[in-house]
């Protein structure tokens, strides 16, 4: 059976042969982000993948990562385009450097992470606190409930790290 | 305007069939809001109108190439219409970046006798019916597998999912939205000289970098206009187009879909305010036998102003991070030293998925840009190269030109053109 959920209105599917992302929302439904590590290279990868993207190798493990990283780039939507996200505007699309991994394995390679930014319980944040992130901040990954087998990693600030002082925003506010 | 460095590029062996293939013919539809038609009728009136143009009959044409996305007419309908006997077609999934890439196929199946002449085209209402900016059906779909990783976090439209790379761009070279917005201003400089474009108003960057912002770091007027419309190009060997009605746009170099690594999800690997232009140019310049310097008009894809700054940047007009500085100090416009999308491009005339910067290049080698300057009793327009609003679009002595298509900024394709010097 395809796991199906329906989440703010939309409808998400993960067919049957798609075990790569079956197992990773699998994973987040218990709160825990696993990467697949490739057996040869060692190295983590996101998103989910057939295959090692440094060695060919297709044999994989899932691996728990700190689900904690700095924000790389970020959208912040003002015209929503799809229609369950028109009472949510502004909100913000976090792409987040994984601490895990980060500058490997070349300088420029990071495991980034995408998903919006939310408050610790899994609520859109206010347009107050969009204003607070940018470039730099310090952020960790909490999870929404889809199903009972599927739940989305989403970023919230961490409170319990250091921040910059100010993190790097689009100039016109 | 001289091709000046060519022995630094390998320029005089005739490789990757160099010259060898040109572009005969172009034509599009009107550009419009409500064509009131299916994508097959658009298709026929614009393939017909390219035809004219090369003074073609339906038995010249016996090959067909289009692209697409779940919103067009497949070639054996369209061909059947016009009559053609079709030697070899083949429609393929894609927008943006598909234009370069499908002459370059183009080429290849001429020069392997599977037929002689290809025409491509690209029909679709993307205003009326499959919307380009994402909105409508397209926007409320299902999510499917992979698509979660994005969709799912209202991540969907061309804009949502490049603002990443335009504002890191920002970030790592402190490109400002000012300069981005002189690509605006540069586009509708040269739309308000065509009269074939939907939206011919000259902008300020007062009025771009005020207008509603869409998603950060675009406002309304750093968008594309979305229209309904059809567009056609028809390739054959240069020999041959020789015969045809109007002088030929010689090819000297193609470039199809090159990517970054990790095409799918590219934000993974390297700078993500580097795009795929990066790696495209070392197949571009090299296979052209010349390199940015030698350019006279360049065909920048805009998708978004950003769009057109990031590939200039990335093919070597300017240096890494100089982006800003180049499309905002008057180079890009009709006047200047390179201008850009001399018809006003996606921003202002229509949006093609790239085929009409192949059109507008074409005429500007030609000598005969349908701005409106007077024609004179033998037929030819006595161009004034007076860029004042409503006047001239022309630029004097155009004799190379640059097309830079973008799918997304991890995947792009280009093509040089020459003027034809028998």
């Amino acid at each position: 059976m395809p796991i199906e959920g329906d989440y703010m209105g939309m409808i998400l599917t993960i067919e049957d042969l798609d075990s790569e992302n079956r197992d990773f929302f699998r994973y987040c439904s218990k709160k825990e982000f696993r990467l697949q590590r490739g057996k040869q290279s060692g190295l983590l990868r996101y998103p989910p993948t057939t295959a090692c993207p440094w060695t060919r190798d297709r044999e994989s493990e899932w691996i728990p990562v700190e689900g904690k990283g700095t924000v790389h780039s970020y959208v912040e939507v003002h015209h929503p385009i799809q229609p369950s996200f028109k009472d949510k505007v502004p909100y913000m699309i976090i792409l987040a450097d994984l601490d895990t991994q980060k500058g490997q394995p070349t300088e420029h390679e990071a495991l980034r992470v995408a998903g919006n930014l939310m408050t610790e319980d899994g609520e859109f944040v206010s347009p107050e606190i969009i204003k607070t992130v940018g470039i730099g901040t310090r952020v960790k990954l909490i999870y929404v409930r889809v199903t009972n087998e599927f739940a989305l990693p989403h970023w919230t600030i961490d409170e319990s790290a250091e921040q910059p002082f100010e993190p790097w925003r689009y100039p016109q506010e | 305007m001289t091709i000046s460095s060519l022995n630094e590029h390998d320029a005089n062996s005739n490789k990757y069939l160099r010259g060898k293939y040109s572009i005969c013919g172009v034509g599009e539809t009107t550009y419009l809001r409500g064509s009131t038609q299916s994508t097959r009728s658009l298709a026929t009136w614009a393939i017909s109108n390219a035809m004219e143009d090369a003074g073609m009959k339906s038995d010249d044409v016996d090959g067909m190439l289009s692209y697409s996305g779940n919103d067009s007419t497949f070639a054996p309908s369209v061909a059947g219409d016009l009559g053609i006997r079709l030697n070899f077609y083949m429609d393929v999934h894609g927008g943006g970046s598909s234009i370069e890439a499908l002459i370059g196929i183009a080429m290849g199946v001429i020069e392997a006798g599977m037929c002689k002449t290809v025409a491509i085209y690209r029909a679709m209402n993307g205003y009326s019916a499959v919307r380009i900016g994402g909105t409508g059906a397209r926007s409320a779909a299902p999510i499917l597998g992979d698509q979660i990783h994005h969709r799912a976090y209202g991540w969907q439209s061309a804009g949502q999912m490049f603002a990443p790379t335009f504002l890191r761009h920002m970030y790592d070279y402190g490109t400002t939205p000012e300069q981005v917005a002189a690509v605006k201003v540069a586009h509708s400089k040269h739309a308000s000289n065509n009269h074939k474009a939907y939206y011919k108003k000259r902008y300020t960057v007062e009025e771009v970098v005020s207008s509603r912002i869409i998603c950060k770091p675009l406002h309304l007027l750093d968008c594309c206009v979305e229209t309904d419309n059809a567009t056609c190009i028809i390739v054959t060997r240069t020999e041959r187009a020789r015969d045809c009605l109007n002088p030929p746009a010689v090819i000297q170099s193609v470039v199809g879909r090159c990517c970054k690594p990790r095409s799918d999800m590219h934000y993974q690997h390297g700078p993500i305010s580097t795009v795929a232009g990066h790696y495209a140019r070392d197949i571009l310049w090299p296979n052209a036998g010349l390199g940015p310097e030698d350019v006279d008009i360049t065909g920048s894809y805009d998708a978004f102003t950003f769009t057109t700054m990031l590939q200039l940047e990335d093919y070597g007009f300017c240096k890494k991070g100089e982006g800003g500085e180049y499309v905002s100090n008057g180079t890009i416009e009709l006047g200047g030293r390179r201008p850009n999308n001399t018809s006003g491009g996606h921003l202002c005339e229509g949006y093609t998925h790239g085929m009409n910067m192949v059109i507008e290049n074409t005429r500007q080698l030609r000598g005969n840009v349908d701005c409106s300057c007077p024609i004179d009793k033998n037929g030819r327009r006595q161009h004034t190269y007076n860029y004042k609003e409503g006047g001239c679009r022309q630029v004097k002595n155009a004799e190379v030109t640059a097309n830079l298509g973008w799918a997304m900024p991890g995947t792009g394709s280009a093509m040089v053109m020459a003027k034809d010097h028998r």
